[in-house]
Parts: structure tokens; C-alpha cells; sequence
């Protein structure tokens, strides 16, 4: 702007000022940036091309085989999500539980969440594999009214109140094992991250549906809890896809059924190490993706009223911004 | 009988005793502003009449029952008493509609059709029929806070509770909050409102309670409490509320 008529408001069509000779702001810093990402996008190529070790109809093989389907089907798919029900439900059980007034269920979530969030993953799946060994000498895991024999001795009666016999090598064992461990486990961290959803709702929330007549189970389900989603969410998308990557520690219980240990069989057999390493990496890619592909429209559908969205594309960390 | 009865209400937070002993009863029918400086209490009993604070001492008797009993169905009680806050509070993640619909169907047990016919019906009464499909978050404040008296009025409530309805709006709005204050008053609404809009006040109260310090000064006609005060600490208050750039001599 060098001359003073340009800068008034023009009174007509006649008087606007011409059009700025804009130059775009020039960023030679991210043309060389640009140069050197894609020289190495290039020799990645290459490699993956050209590199023998690669082996990709190998693994693409590999990845075909019947055992291994089952294996991500059953051993990474089937335990993902059973796990993950099980500890979001436990884990906002015991949110509520921990933020409850009552101090013995809000002590009861603490010991819990201490307990199961001390044990590795792998030592916790390992030790369910040999829970068997508690109830060898008792006829298996029995089911109805506790320390009944003593009570039925001090009545003089005889006989037993049991009403459920389980055969403990059926349950400490292969998939069950494995999806009660990681479930117990992720029901601890889920815990934390619904508790702090919950605390995230405003309190007047909770004041207003109470000021409406709602009884405090209502005033959760029906008030709280929507609004907490919002913030519980992403977390637990985190945690889905952390769940997906620890399946398979399910060789220490062990499932043998699991998708790596399959992969790794094939390998062993024929010599190949590295391909399977491939075959396992497309496998847990693909199935990450879809997750996040979930998250985004988790995320959407919790994040109604609030007038924020989900990022509009689903994206790893990192990934957005110029 | 009087539709609320409060005895003898004490209530502390802490070591800081903000209600020293009120009694004090609001008839059916009745409009009652109460008045007084910040922290003189006001909300806080506002508060302890549907038990969102529980007293200390004291009872509070609703219709003849008294809600600080244990035995008492709290929930049945707070269906009576419609409460409109301070901000809002309106569901975020519900529809302006549903705001005024999860509560009947919850706790009422309505028909979805029914709780929406009245929701439409409550929701034109504060003139907002337009804004159904709505979310909370895309109204102005005084929208919201029109939405949370029909929230409230969709219960069919016997007393109406107002927490300083038009604090946290701006000065342009809060002409259209006490326009839909005073026509549910001129229907017969029982109301009790802690406000500091004197002009309404003066205009719609059938009584005026002027609290400080924990306790009711002074209560009565508003010609009387806010128009010709008899206590000083009412005169005091409301010079520095109706002339706020008053200065006051210093001794």
C-alpha cells in the first residue's frame, strides 16, 4: 500500500484499489525437506522391491495358511474383543466402585487396580495357565453356598450345596485363560480412564438430573456416563490397539492357536525367520488400521453437542499439520 | 399446610457455618425473592430445600414431609421441585428436546409420544418451539436458560427453584429469562427465586427475604423490604445494589 487513496474504503467501483501483486511466502525449507523424505521413500522401495530376504510369495503363503487365519480370527481377533469387553465393563464397574462414597467398594477397586496393574501381561497369562494346580485336590473349581461343608457339619446333615462342578483344566487353559488374564489386566487400566471420564463431567451435570428426581443409577447411565464416553474414548482406542499387539502373549498360557506362534511354526520349518516377521507385521498393520478406522467414528458419535468432531480423516499421532 | 417448611436449618462447610438457623416457609401460590449479598447463604438454602446440600440441623418439610428423614423417597420428593441453576446445566450430549424428555420417561415412566407432546408444549411456553432438534451448545445463554425452565416445567412441578437464573448471561438476555419468570408466575407457578434483579423483584414477588450472614434479616412485602427497609444491613445492601458507584463515607 504506497499511496494514501489506496488504503481509504473506496466509494465506488471506479476508485478500488487494483488487485495486489501477492507473492506467495516462499518455504525453501520444506522443499528440502520434501527432496530428502523422498530419496528415502525411493530406497525404501528399492529395498522392499528388490530384496531377496523379503521372499514376498513366501509370505504372502505364509499369511494364507488355514492355522494362521484362525490364529488373527480367533487368537488376536476373537481375544481383542472379548478382552477388551471384559475390561471395559469391569473397568467402569470399578471407576463407579472407586468413586463411590461407600469406602469399602472404593477400597475393593483400589486393591484391584494395584494388584492387576503390578503383574507383567506375559507373568499374569503364564500364571493363568497354571491356576489348574489350586483346585487338583478338590475335585475341581465348585460353584454354591461357601464353606458349605462346614456349615452342613455343624447342621448334622450331609451331602454338599454345590451346584456347578467345573473342570479347572478346561478353564485355566488355552483361550479362556488368555482372555480372562487380559481381561482382568485391561479392566485395571480401564479403570483409571473411566475414572477420570467421569471426573471430567461437570458436577452440575449430576446435580441437575438429581434436581430432576433421577435415582443415582439413572443419573450415571443416563447422564454421566454419555458424556464421559467422550473423554474415555480415545484412550480406550489406544488401549484396543495396545490389546490387539498383546495377544500375542497368549504363548505363555499358552494357545498355541495364536496367530505368531503359527506363523513362526511355518517358519521354523522351512527356514525362514525373516518373512514370517513380515507376514505377522501385515497382519497387525491391517488390523490397526481397521481399529482406528472404529476410534474415528466412536469419537464422532460421542462427540454430539459438544460442537468439536473427530479429526475428519483417522490419522496416527503425528501424521497432520504442514 | 405450607408447601415448603424449613426449621431450624444450620449447614457448615468446614469450619464455615453458612446457614445459622433459618426458618422460614414458602406457601402454594406464593413468588418469594430472596435477596442478600454474595455468601450470605442464599443459594446454599436454595440448595438445602430439594437436598442437593444436606443440612447439618434442621428439617425440611415438603407438602407436610419431611425430606431430611432417611426414609424418605428423596427421588419422589425432587420430582416435585423443579430446579433451575446458575449455568444452565442443560445435557450437553441430548438434543434440546431430549433435555426436556429423559427425565419424564426415565423417572415418570411416559410414553415416549407423550413426554415429547409435553417437552413441545413446555418448550413453546418459554418460546422456543423453533429450537427442538437443537443442541444445548448452539443456543445463546439465555436460550439455554429457557430450555432448563422447560427441562424443569416438564415434570409438572409444585415449586419452581430459580439459583440466580440470570447471572451468568448478558445484560441484553436477561430481559428474556425474567419475561418467561414472570408470565410462570402470573400462571400461578410457586416460586422461589434467589436473584439480584431488584426490579423483578419489587415487580413479581408476593415476598421479599433479605438474608445475611447465615440468617434471614428481614423478610416481607417487597414495598416494604426493598422500597422502605427497616433493618440497616438491608439499607446498606441494597444502596450498594441499586447505586453501585455510591460511595460510602468513610467514618
Amino acid at each position: 500500500m504506497s499511496s494514501d487513496n489506496e488504503t481509504r474504503p473506496a466509494a465506488s467501483a471506479d476508485d478500488r484499489p487494483g488487485a495486489i501483486k501477492a507473492v506467495p511466502v516462499r518455504h525453501p525449507g520444506r522443499w528440502v525437506a520434501i527432496a530428502i523424505i523422498a530419496v528415502l521413500v525411493a530406497m525404501l522401495v528399492h529395498l522392499l522391491l528388490t530384496n531377496k530376504a523379503f521372499d514376498w510369495d513366501f509370505v504372502f503363503q505364509a499369511m494364507n495358511q488355514q492355522p494362521v487365519i484362525n490364529g488373527f480370527l480367533k487368537g488376536t481377533l476373537l481375544v481383542t474383543v472379548l478382552s477388551m469387553v471384559v475390561g471395559v465393563v469391569g473397568g467402569v464397574i470399578l471407576a463407579v466402585m472407586r468413586l463411590s462414597d461407600n469406602p469399602i467398594l472404593s477400597g475393593v477397586a483400589w486393591v484391584f487396580t494395584w494388584f492387576f496393574r503390578a503383574i507383567p501381561r506375559y507373568i499374569l497369562l503364564f500364571t493363568m495357565g497354571t491356576l489348574g494346580i489350586l483346585f487338583k485336590d478338590i475335585g475341581g473349581l465348585n460353584i454354591g453356598v461357601p464353606f458349605d461343608w462346614k456349615i452342613i457339619e455343624w447342621l448334622g446333615l450331609s451331602g454338599d450345596w454345590r451346584f456347578l462342578n467345573l473342570d479347572p483344566n478346561q478353564i485355566f487353559t488355552g483361550m479362556i485363560a488368555g482372555v480372562i488374564g487380559l481381561g482382568l489386566s485391561e479392566a485395571a487400566y480401564m479403570a483409571e480412564i473411566a475414572r477420570a471420564g467421569i471426573l471430567s463431567v461437570d458436577k452440575g451435570q449430576a446435580e441437575a438430573a438429581q434436581a430432576l428426581g433421577m435415582s443415582s443409577g439413572k443419573v450415571m447411565r443416563r447422564v454421566v456416563l454419555p458424556q464421559a464416553m467422550r473423554v474415555i474414548v480415545p484412550p480406550t482406542g489406544n488401549e484396543t490397539i495396545a490389546m490387539l499387539k498383546d495377544t500375542s502373549l497368549l504363548l505363555a498360557v499358552p494357545v498355541l492357536g495364536e496367530l505368531f506362534y503359527q506363523l513362526q511354526s511355518i517358519g521354523s520349518t522351512y527356514y525362514k525367520t525373516f518373512p514370517i516377521a513380515v507376514a505377522a507385521t501385515l497382519y497387525y498393520l491391517a488390523a490397526t488400521s481397521v481399529l482406528m478406522v472404529g476410534q474415528y467414528f466412536l469419537e464422532r458419535h460421542f462427540g454430539r453437542g459438544f460442537g468439536t468432531q473427530a479429526p475428519r480423516a483417522a490419522r496416527p499421532a503425528g501424521a497432520g499439520g504442514a | 399446610m405450607a408447601l415448603v417448611e424449613i426449621q431450624n436449618l444450620h449447614k457448615s462447610f468446614g469450619s464455615n457455618h453458612v446457614l445459622r438457623g433459618i426458618d422460614f416457609t414458602v406457601e402454594q401460590g406464593e413468588v418469594v425473592c430472596v435477596i442478600g449479598p454474595s455468601g450470605s447463604g442464599k443459594s446454599t438454602l436454595l440448595r438445602c430445600v430439594n437436598l442437593l446440600e444436606v443440612p447439618q440441623e434442621g428439617q425440611v418439610f415438603v407438602r407436610g414431609e419431611d425430606i431430611t428423614d432417611r426414609d424418605c423417597h428423596l427421588d419422589s420428593a425432587r420430582q416435585q421441585i423443579g430446579m433451575v441453576f446458575q449455568q444452565f446445566n442443560l445435557f450437553p450430549h441430548l438434543s434440546v428436546l431430549d433435555n426436556c424428555t429423559v427425565a419424564q420417561t426415565t423417572v415418570l415412566k411416559r410414553s415416549k409420544a407423550e413426554a415429547e407432546q409435553i417437552a413441545r408444549d413446555t418448550l413453546d411456553r418459554v418460546g422456543l418451539s423453533d429450537k427442538v432438534t437443537a443442541y444445548p451448545m448452539q443456543l445463546s445463554g439465555g436460550q439455554q436458560q429457557r430450555v432448563a425452565i422447560a427441562r424443569a416445567l416438564s415434570m409438572d412441578p409444585a415449586l419452581m427453584l430459580f439459583d440466580e437464573p440470570t447471572s451468568a448471561l448478558d445484560p441484553e438476555l436477561v430481559g428474556d429469562v425474567l419475561t418467561v419468570m414472570r408470565k410462570l408466575a402470573l400462571d400461578g407457578m410457586t416460586m422461589l427465586v434467589v436473584t439480584h434483579e431488584m426490579a423483578f423483584a419489587r415487580e413479581v414477588a408476593d415476598r421479599v427475604v433479605f438474608m445475611d450472614g447465615g440468617v434471614i434479616v428481614e423478610q416481607g412485602p417487597p414495598a416494604e423490604v426493598i422500597g422502605n427497609p427497616k433493618e440497616d444491613r438491608t439499607r446498606t445492601f441494597l444502596r450498594r445494589v441499586l447505586d453501585p458507584t455510591h460511595v460510602e463515607p468513610t467514618p
